[in-house]
């Protein structure tokens, strides 16, 4: 059922640019309004919750470490587990933010008879997420040829690996390969896994659903049904240098594609795509392991209830004296 | 302690993974004897000053809730979202990846879907997103938004009660999404509409007039620390003194109630009697501050702080220069990640260095507590003790890392050290099961009690399986751990799962060969057991 809705509104997506462009002829509001405004909620939703985020505070110091503390100096403590200096939290953050340190870390629950519980390592959900993501960024990457002129260096150069086996004519980004093959593994792995299926949501499936849609436009127009890529690129320079303008004969797939990009901008700050500024806010990822070498203050550690020693002396002291306990007052 | 009536091939064979295509969003819960805890003692919420004190119980159809109970939870929640930047970042960043669903020992041991830490935490994520979110109030249910009722309430006593706060899942999302801090706060929330577990309440009000969770006045204490010393001269002809409650003293030394009053605990108290003693250590031991534990952690932070204001409080009074403190799991949690802040900073207390060995724990600079291990591992390297290793012959040892050492402090080499230098036969679990992966008993937080015993059977699973299969390839017969709730719990759990394991602290089995000046030749270990010495004077090392 989920499913569906989520299918349901990526169609309703599409179709609104295509009646919107195609029909209505309102290329400037599909061209120039939405992803102007777009782009404004993306940033501003993303600031926006960042801000609301800091305006929480961190009461307590509770990073979940994985690896031997630091403690007497003979035991080799695990720098990028369980980080005690600021630089090993910059290390365990990199490799949690680059290399899903944690996801790596999966393991495969099976029950066998016995029953013999194991907990196999497996790596396909990993696999999966680390190529869509990586395959994302470098997509984000290229694309930048389309907003800047003179075309920058490092663009190019990523642009010419990612076509590094020059096969099919124009060459076949093996990004694109990759991300449609993740985001397929992934979706499907929502819908085969019962675990996962139980849990996901709409808002689970729609992301997905939409990127994908993002993902076939852009390969339809690359690929198949060649569009305009100069006029492509005058309309987005335009659009970046705040001289925006719509050209003419682009092709109805190239404002589907726009559309559907933005509609990812708009729908980002309000959604679980969050995960991509709230990870470098988790306490548990963080923090260093140094609670112990280090007072953690809690800007809100309002006063208790407490029971004092004199109070517990006065309820006891006969018995204290009884049993030949030292005590305050006699 | 109870039997379970269900035998252990009834209870896999009513384990299934896959769910029924049922919503989770439905809260329906069904409370089965066995599966859940009894509700707190009016008596003992009223003396706390908890709100709603009332006779009733989980099988109640009404709950008695205060009129504006939704009022005071939505208002509870928007107060911990504003105080709690951890709170707010799990509710909004969560994908739903599923990497933690067959990480929760009682999903492993239950089936129950409800039971993956993902599902957990949309429990509470659902009305989050129903009251606090924009997407939540426009789409509902499309947004994976609920409506909160009573039916919420009662779902979130009985899976938030079926949380340790082990944090095993946190280790594995790719977000470090902490289900223990969830699980506390949803807690703390229904502490403000009074439904809370007597297994909690009472040990809390018990540490708070008594100083310790058993409610032992401080006469019963001396005379428990009294009978332990009678005990270890039996065993080693050696008298020892155990001071209470003196000032002056270095240091002051706290440890988990059970210490001194249960078994198997009893014989890590033993160990660190004779260990205390034999390096001559000036130490006292304190009726007021006679709790490590914190049961006041599983509910509330504030609890939390009122219980643990007596360490630093007694430190001071005693005129102490720092503090040692025994084996326990979510003690040392407490003592790691929020002594300092919530009571310190102690800085009427030195920096602790061992007298002994002259080493400074600069891992504690600040909090200036020492945990046991770190303390004894110091000494063993340093040569300051004599051990023989094999007075421990008898054991086949492999090491359970209590879910809060590991996780919340990364102690993870300390105890291993104790025991290597102290025993033959060490071996390890499945790595998936150990360290930083390692398993609850399925009892913690709270749980641990009789009538909640199916459940703490289930949650146990993972641990005595592993355990079982070290028993299978090494022939392991004792279970360590450095944990006040594992050594009361585990024995019941392995009793059922496996058989023929026995558990007891580290420091037992550093006290068993411990080599004690003018001891005569030990003819039993701390329990009491026949044990044969093969040790040759001549190859002892210092």
């Amino acid at each position: 059922m989920y499913i569906l809705y989520s299918l349901v509104f990526v169609i309703l997506l599409i179709g609104a640019a295509i009646v919107g462009v195609g029909i209505a002829g309102l290329t400037s509001v599909f061209g120039i309004v939405i992803p102007y405004v777009s782009i404004v909620v993306f940033l501003s939703g993303i600031v926006y919750q960042v801000i609301k985020w800091s305006m929480s505070p961190v009461p307590f110091h509770i990073p979940t470490v994985a690896g031997q503390q630091k403690s007497l100096p003979w035991i080799k403590s695990s720098q990028l587990e369980s980080p005690h200096t600021s630089l090993g939290v910059v290390g365990r953050m990199a490799l949690e933010i680059l290399f899903f340190r944690s996801l790596f870390r999966n393991t495969k629950m099976e029950m066998k008879s016995g029953p013999v519980l194991t907990y196999g390592s497996t790596k396909y959900l990993w696999l999966g997420a680390i190529i869509f993501h990586w395959s994302l960024l470098v997509i984000l990457l290229r694309h930048l040829r389309l907003f800047m002129q003179p075309i920058p260096q490092f663009v190019i150069y990523i642009q010419s690996l990612d076509g590094f086996f020059q096969i099919g004519v124009p060459d076949i980004y093996i990004t694109d390969a990759l991300i449609s093959l993740a985001l397929l593994f992934l979706f499907l792995r929502r819908i085969v896994d019962f675990k996962v299926r139980y849990i996901s949501l709409v808002s689970d499936y729609f992301p997905l659903l939409l990127i994908l849609a993002i993902v076939t436009t852009g390969v339809m127009m690359r690929y198949f049904t060649r569009v305009d890529i100069v006029k492509i690129k005058e309309f987005a320079v335009g659009l970046f240098s705040f001289h925006p303008f719509v050209e003419q004969g682009i092709g109805l797939i190239f404002y589907v594609h726009l559309f559907l990009v933005c509609a990812l901008l708009v729908y980002f700050p309000f959604s679980k795509l969050l995960h991509m500024p709230g990870i470098f806010l988790s306490p548990t990822r963080n923090l260093a392991n140094n609670s112990r070498m280090k007072r953690h203050v809690n800007p809100w550690n309002h006063p208790v209830r407490v029971h004092t020693y004199e109070e517990y002396e006065d309820e006891f002291r006969e018995k204290m004296k009884g049993a030949g306990l030292p005590v305050e007052k006699e | 302690m109870s039997k379970v009536k269900t035998s252990p091939e009834e209870l896999i064979n009513s384990i299934n993974y896959k769910p029924t295509r049922k919503d989770w969003m439905d809260p329906a819960v069904e409370f089965k004897p066995g599966t859940y805890n009894h509700s707190g003692n009016p008596k003992n919420v009223e003396y706390l000053g908890l709100p709603n004190p009332r006779k009733w119980q989980p099988s109640d159809s009404d709950w008695q809730l205060p009129e504006n109970w939704k009022e005071i939870i939505l208002e509870g929640l928007r107060d911990r979202l504003h105080r709690f930047r951890s709170l707010k970042i799990f509710m909004d960043i969560c994908v739903r990846c599923g990497a933690c669903a067959d990480k929760c020992h009682f999903f492993i041991g239950s089936g129950d879907p409800k039971n993956m830490p993902v599902v957990r935490a949309e429990l509470l994520r659902s009305i989050y997103r129903g009251n606090f979110t924009l997407a939540g109030k426009l789409l509902g249910k499309i947004a994976g938004s609920r409506k909160l009722d009573v039916d919420v309430i009662k779902e979130w006593f009985y899976y938030f009660y079926q949380c340790t706060q082990c944090r095993r899942c946190s280790v594995f999302c790719p977000y470090g999404i902490d289900t223990a801090e969830i699980t506390l706060l949803v807690r703390e929330l229904l502490n403000l509409i009074g439904v809370n577990i007597d297994w909690i309440i009472t040990p809390v009000a018990n540490s708070f007039r008594t100083g310790n969770h058993l409610g032992i006045q401080p006469h019963g204490f001396k005379e428990s620390i009294e009978f332990a010393v009678d005990d270890l001269e039996s065993v080693t002809g050696v008298r020892v003194e155990a001071p209470v409650n003196r000032k002056g003293a270095e240091i002051l030394f706290i440890a988990p109630s059970a210490d001194y009053f249960a078994t198997p605990h009893y014989y890590t108290l033993l160990g660190y009697l004779a260990l205390f003693h034999e390096i001559g250590l000036d130490y006292t031991w304190s009726t007021y501050a006679s709790e490590g534990g914190n049961f006041g952690s599983f509910i509330s932070h504030d609890l939390m702080k009122s219980l643990n204001a007596k360490m630093y409080a007694e430190a001071k009074r005693l005129g102490v220069k720092w503090i040692l403190g025994g084996e326990c799991g979510h003690m040392w949690r407490v003592i790691n990640q929020y002594m300092d802040t919530l009571n310190g900073p102690a800085d009427f207390l030195e920096e602790p260095v061992s007298p002994i060995t002259g080493t400074k724990f600069e891992n504690a600079r600040s909090t200036k507590m020492v945990h046991i291990c770190e303390f004894t591992a110091d000494l063993i390297k340093n040569g300051k003790i004599k051990l023989d290793k094999s007075r421990n012959d008898h054991w086949k040892i492999t090491f359970h890392d209590s879910c809060n050492p590991a996780r919340a402090l990364g102690l993870i080499e300390e105890p291993r050290y104790i025991i290597k230098n102290s025993c033959n036969y060490f071996y390890e679990m499945p790595e998936n099961t150990i360290k930083e992966k390692t398993f609850c008993c399925g009892s913690g937080a709270g749980l641990g009690t009789d009538e909640n015993l199916e459940m703490r059977l289930r949650g146990g699973l993972p641990r005595a399986n592993a355990v079982k299969f070290v028993k299978e390839k090494h022939g392991v017969n004792f279970l360590g751990c450095i944990c006040a709730i594992d050594k009361a719990t585990l024995p019941t759990l392995v009793d059922y799962w496996v058989g023929g394991v026995e558990v007891g602290g580290v420091h037992e089995l550093l006290g068993n060969a411990l080599i004690m000046k003018g001891e005569k030749e030990r003819k039993t270990d701390l329990r009491g057991n026949a044990i044969q010495s093969t040790r040759n004077e001549e190859n002892d090392k210092i």
